[in-house]
């Protein structure tokens, strides 16, 4: 799933300004899920955004919905008619929901309301990790199903760097919570599997071109387009 | 061995093809325009050590480059040895930078992933990481032995390098420290230089391993040395510097020390132990000493170890 930290609440009123209909959008899939952007936390916000307008006497009226996904055209019909009334939308959406409001609704000004930050799964309550770096070339099948390109702080591709101590990550800092070494898991993992030897084999250089430093990618499914 | 045979013809590469107990020195560049820094370093240096480590951004701090402060040693009469990190450049700059080095004449260099940019004055960097360590060796032997680019385009001529690459015996896991050595010769290392060295027992254990994987015949393995000025950065890097291992009784034996100078003549003399210890270990070809902003202190320890003179190879 896509996660994403909600925006600190001065930020959100820098950015929408003295606009006196107010939209919040939530959307209701992955953001939800991760508590930051799903119509109980576009609620909330509304309220936070509403109590500000009568503290500051701004007049504006704050209103929220929420898509079942912002990121699909067919979701954004049925928010259509609030989405017109409005002089802002402020959607909660993660960056591709935000995106679609703002191209299916052009000229209508849409801002984000959070910070996406990765394709994570919550490994416990309360708690995101991130999973996958989205590089377009997976190698998780060597690698004991664990990423090297997200999960190692340097995106080695041929075992853990010297900084690897206790299980954990050179990053790892006593401010932060414990960064595990995502090498020493795989060499862990291979060894379970039987597959250390996994570990030997000097991978070449990776392909970015696949990732985003190719430019913006692009997946055309031909077998699925309209006859 | 005739100069056709060698590598990259190096006063490094020579020494240790004779099979001389090598002994190289670092040198951090300034964070400022100052090139009397280096020239300073340098003088020191000369005649103690057979070539020096100009490090790459250390610790991800910003400083003078690594490029041209080997440049500037090698002026001033000293071997460098050039290091490069992954972490601030991608492949056509790691390309363009070795090429341009070897244009001046730059020929040993030390391939490295280099430190996270969180420990460093630029914490908001974006890291490159484009290549790890191992993908940089290959490149530049690639580059060296082929005439190659890491594209597969040809060059009439490619840069003369003794490539080296940094192993720390003391980072986990533990039993895939010596398989990473192997995996860095095969991608064409010539030299290794390895983390400080505090904890000697440990240090034995994985050169055990090494001997174990035949790995100290195919590499020539230089053991790494920091002099410790006081209890202060010995306490300090047991703590807070992951990767180094420095035990209780180290720790122990400088804060039994005055401050000062008992303190800095007690930390030369545990190096000199160590050089001493480290010279009868089947496979340590030399070593690598790290005096961090001490380099005063080098004379001294490689004199006391009995290294002294310097070989010279012609």
């Amino acid at each position: 799933m896509i996660t994403a930290e909600r925006k600190p609440l001065d930020e959100i009123l820098e950015l929408v300004g003295d606009k006196k209909k107010v939209l919040v959008a939530g959307c209701d899939t992955c953001v939800a899920i991760c508590l930051t952007g799903g119509e109980k936390e576009a609620e909330i916000l509304a309220s936070e955004l509403r109590i500000k307008a009568e503290q500051d006497g701004t007049g504006a009226e704050v209103e929220h919905t929420a898509a079942i996904r912002q990121c699909e055209w067919e979701y954004l019909d049925m928010i259509a008619d609030k989405v017109g009334e409005a002089d802002i939308v402020v959607s909660m959406a993660c960056g591709i929901g935000i995106q679609s409001m703002a191209e299916k609704f052009s000229p209508q000004l849409v801002v984000p309301a959070v910070n996406t930050n990765m394709l994570g799964m919550p490994q416990e309550h309360a708690l995101w990790l991130e999973r996958c770096g989205a590089c377009g070339e997976c190698v998780i099948g060597e690698t004991a199903g664990i990423c090297p390109v997200v999960r190692c702080s340097k995106s080695l591709m041929n075992g853990p760097c010297g900084g690897s101590h206790d299980g954990l990550c050179e990053v790892t800092t006593p401010e932060k919570e414990d960064i595990d070494c995502a090498w020493h898991l795989i060499w862990e993992r291979l060894k379970e599997q039987g597959r250390e030897e996994m570990m030997y084999i000097n991978r070449p250089p990776k392909n970015w071109s696949k990732s985003s430093s190719g430019g913006p990618r692009k997946m055309v499914r031909e077998e699925a387009k309209p006859v | 061995m005739t100069a056709t045979e060698y590598k990259a013809g190096s006063n490094l590469e020579k020494i240790l093809s004779e099979g001389k107990f090598a002994v190289t020195g670092e040198c951090g560049p300034p964070k400022s325009t100052d090139v009397t820094v280096i020239e300073e370093k340098a003088k020191i240096l000369n005649g103690y050590v057979d070539a020096v480590n100009i490090t790459d951004n250390q610790t991800a701090v910003v400083r003078v480059c690594s490029m041209a402060s080997a440049y500037t040693a090698q002026q001033n009469g000293l071997e460098s040895i050039m290091q490069m990190t992954c972490r601030d450049r991608n492949r056509l700059a790691m390309q363009a930078d070795i090429m341009g080095a070897s244009t001046l004449g730059i020929k040993n260099v030390l391939c490295l992933t280099g430190d996270h940019m969180s420990f460093g004055n630029h914490p908001e960097a974006k890291g490159v990481h484009d290549l790890d360590a191992i993908n940089l060796i290959k490149m530049y032997k690639d580059m060296r032995d082929e005439k190659k680019f890491q594209c597969g385009e040809e060059m009439p001529i490619g840069p003369g390098l003794f490539i080296g690459c940094a192993e720390n015996p003391f980072a986990d896991p533990f039993e895939f420290r010596a398989l990473r050595l192997k995996k860095k010769i095969e991608a064409g290392a010539d030299f290794i230089q390895t983390q400080c060295i505090f904890n000697v027992p440990k240090f034995k254990k994985w050169m055990e391993e090494v001997r174990a994987l035949g790995l100290h015949k195919e590499i020539k393995i230089l053991a790494g040395i920091t002099p410790l000025k006081g209890v202060g950065g010995a306490r300090y890097m047991q703590k807070f510097v992951p990767g180094i291992d420095v035990p209780q009784d180290i720790v122990d034996r400088m804060a039994a020390c005055e401050k000062g100078a008992p303190s800095q003549a007690e930390g030369k003399k545990i190096a000199v132990e160590m050089i001493k210890e480290f010279t009868e270990i089947e496979g340590v070809a030399g070593v690598h000493i790290m005096a961090i902003e001490w380099e005063i202190a080098v004379p001294d320890i490689v004199e006391a170890a009995g290294l002294m003179p310097r070989p010279a190879v012609a």
